[in-house]
């Protein structure tokens, strides 16, 4: 009953929280899919010093805790530079999936046959015109599910977004939690405002696979 | 129109082509046959450069070809390629595919682009597939596809790569006809093939190519009834007559190609 209690209680609490929570996942993917893309072009690119730079960033950011790049970004440059907490833990996101993004870009574009590409050149389209034309639309369809799989690991990461001060779903539930002494009740009641979002999330991507599937893929 | 001078390529430590020179004329069909892995395709792919030969020189219209500084993408319109698995483009209706590189590339208004696309679809005569995905056509049709889009950029030679090596055997008569038509219109072709027949009717030249060098060259007359290099008879008999007994090159002309005309050639 005291959950029912807390969860209606708390609810205008939450709401706000989960609408902080869409926005900084929405600004922290839209940032680390574009690094995401011009990382997996880096890497896949023909000049060696382009593929150490990516390969460098790939292994930094996969190699180092997110909690870590957080930190480093909010506290670590605030003497340099000051993005506020909302911007710092959207850029921490940004990078960390961005890292996580250009692998999947990259095993996408790879995965559309080599004379997609030759076929493209041979009719004197150039790199950009091949890419852009005929290469990533055939890769997007292709990537997807794991583009999705990796946008819900973005959604779920942003409640670190809480330990630097960014009152999102996560950082209310502490809040609340060490105010009204109900540790259990509200990181449950957090749980389940991710797990809705997690939810509407997968249908979305689940609609757009569906309907990018209409045009099939020989 | 086209001249490769001491053409080298080499694929990690195996040298693929060694000391090629060829000469293409205006309106001449080159036919390059010989055993797989013998260079053939290689050859073709260093013409438009998808493949950078190590050494050598290539020509077109008298210009030497320099890849560190030409752009390519200008010398590639002028020469349309064909390949063996057709390489359309999926995610685009045939009109799509066809249009593409005109609208995006030369920069032609979508309608005329349009209109241009349906009379070459009509010429290979696949009209009535202009909405079609190609996923829904048999490989005869993909390929006719795949040389109406690059007939639509207007080439001044076609390199056809093995057309019709990934196709059903009785697809391969509808594709060899729209070459044989193309032929017949003047353009400048060359063409690696297993097509026996076709070399035989359509070429003005046949190449043989052995261990990446083009060891005979000649009218399909020299070659398929008088070859003279070894290799060559070797590789006619393997082909003409299966891994049976061999029987002299010369007894080919009245059995193999009774249904050709030897005045056509």
């Amino acid at each position: 009953m005291r959950f029912i209690h807390y969860f209606t209680g708390s609810i205008h609490f939450f709401l706000q929280a989960a609408l902080l929570t869409l926005e900084l996942t929405a600004a922290a993917l839209a940032m680390g899919t574009v690094i995401g893309l011009i990382f997996a072009l880096m890497k896949i690119s023909g000049r060696k010093p382009l593929r150490y730079i990516a390969d460098i960033y790939i292994t930094v950011i996969r190699g180092t805790p997110l909690i870590v790049q957080l930190f480093v970004i909010y506290f670590g440059l605030a003497s340099v530079v000051d993005f506020g907490s909302f911007w710092s833990a959207a850029i921490a996101l940004a990078i960390h999936n961005g890292a996580y993004i250009a692998e999947i870009f990259r095993a996408g574009i790879q995965s559309i046959d080599r004379g997609q590409a030759e076929a493209a050149r041979s009719l004197g389209m150039n790199y950009k015109l091949t890419m852009r034309r005929i290469i990533l639309p055939q890769a997007f369809k292709r990537i997807i599910p794991p583009l999705g799989n990796q946008f819900i690991i973005g959604l779920k990461d942003s409640s670190m977004a809480a330990f630097v001060t960014v009152p999102e779903l996560f950082g209310v539930a502490m809040q609340l939690a060490s105010n009204h002494f109900a540790d259990l009740q509200f990181y449950s009641i957090a749980g389940l405002y991710y797990l809705a979002l997690v939810l509407m999330f997968t249908l979305l991507v689940n609609w757009l696979e569906r309907r990018l599937q209409v045009e099939k893929i020989q | 129109m086209i001249k490769v001078h001491g053409l080298n390529k080499w694929f990690g430590k195996m040298q693929v082509l060694k000391d090629v020179n060829l000469a293409v004329r205006e309106k001449e069909v080159v036919v390059l046959i010989g055993a797989s892995g013998s260079g053939k395709s290689t050859l073709l792919r260093c013409l438009n450069f998808l493949e950078h030969p190590e050494k050598g020189r290539i020509e077109f219209d008298g210009r030497a070809v320099n890849p560190a500084q030409d752009d390519l993408n200008l010398l590639r319109r002028d020469m349309g390629m064909v390949f063996q698995h057709f390489n359309l483009f999926p995610h685009m209706t045939v009109l799509g595919n066809v249009i593409e590189a005109p609208v995006m590339v030369k920069r032609m208004r979508r309608e005329e682009a349009v209109a241009e696309a349906k009379l070459l679809l009509a010429k290979v005569g696949l009209a009535d597939k202009v909405d079609a995905y190609p996923c829904h056509l048999s490989g005869g049709q993909q390929q006719r596809v795949a040389i109406a889009r690059s007939l639509a950029m207007h080439p001044r030679v076609m390199l056809f790569d093995e057309p019709t090596s990934a196709l059903d055997p009785e697809l391969v008569g509808e594709v060899l006809a729209v070459m044989k038509q193309l032929a017949k219109e003047g353009m400048t072709m060359i063409v690696v093939t297993h097509e026996m027949g076709f070399a035989r009717e359509v070429a003005d030249r046949v190449l043989f190519m052995d261990e990446g060098q083009i060891i005979e060259t000649g009218t399909p007359e020299q070659i398929f009834e008088r070859p003279v290099h070894p290799r060559t008879r070797d590789f006619l008999s393997k082909v003409l007559w299966g891994p049976f007994p061999q029987p002299a090159a010369g007894i080919l002309q009245n059995n193999v190609f009774a249904g050709y005309s030897t005045a056509a050639v």
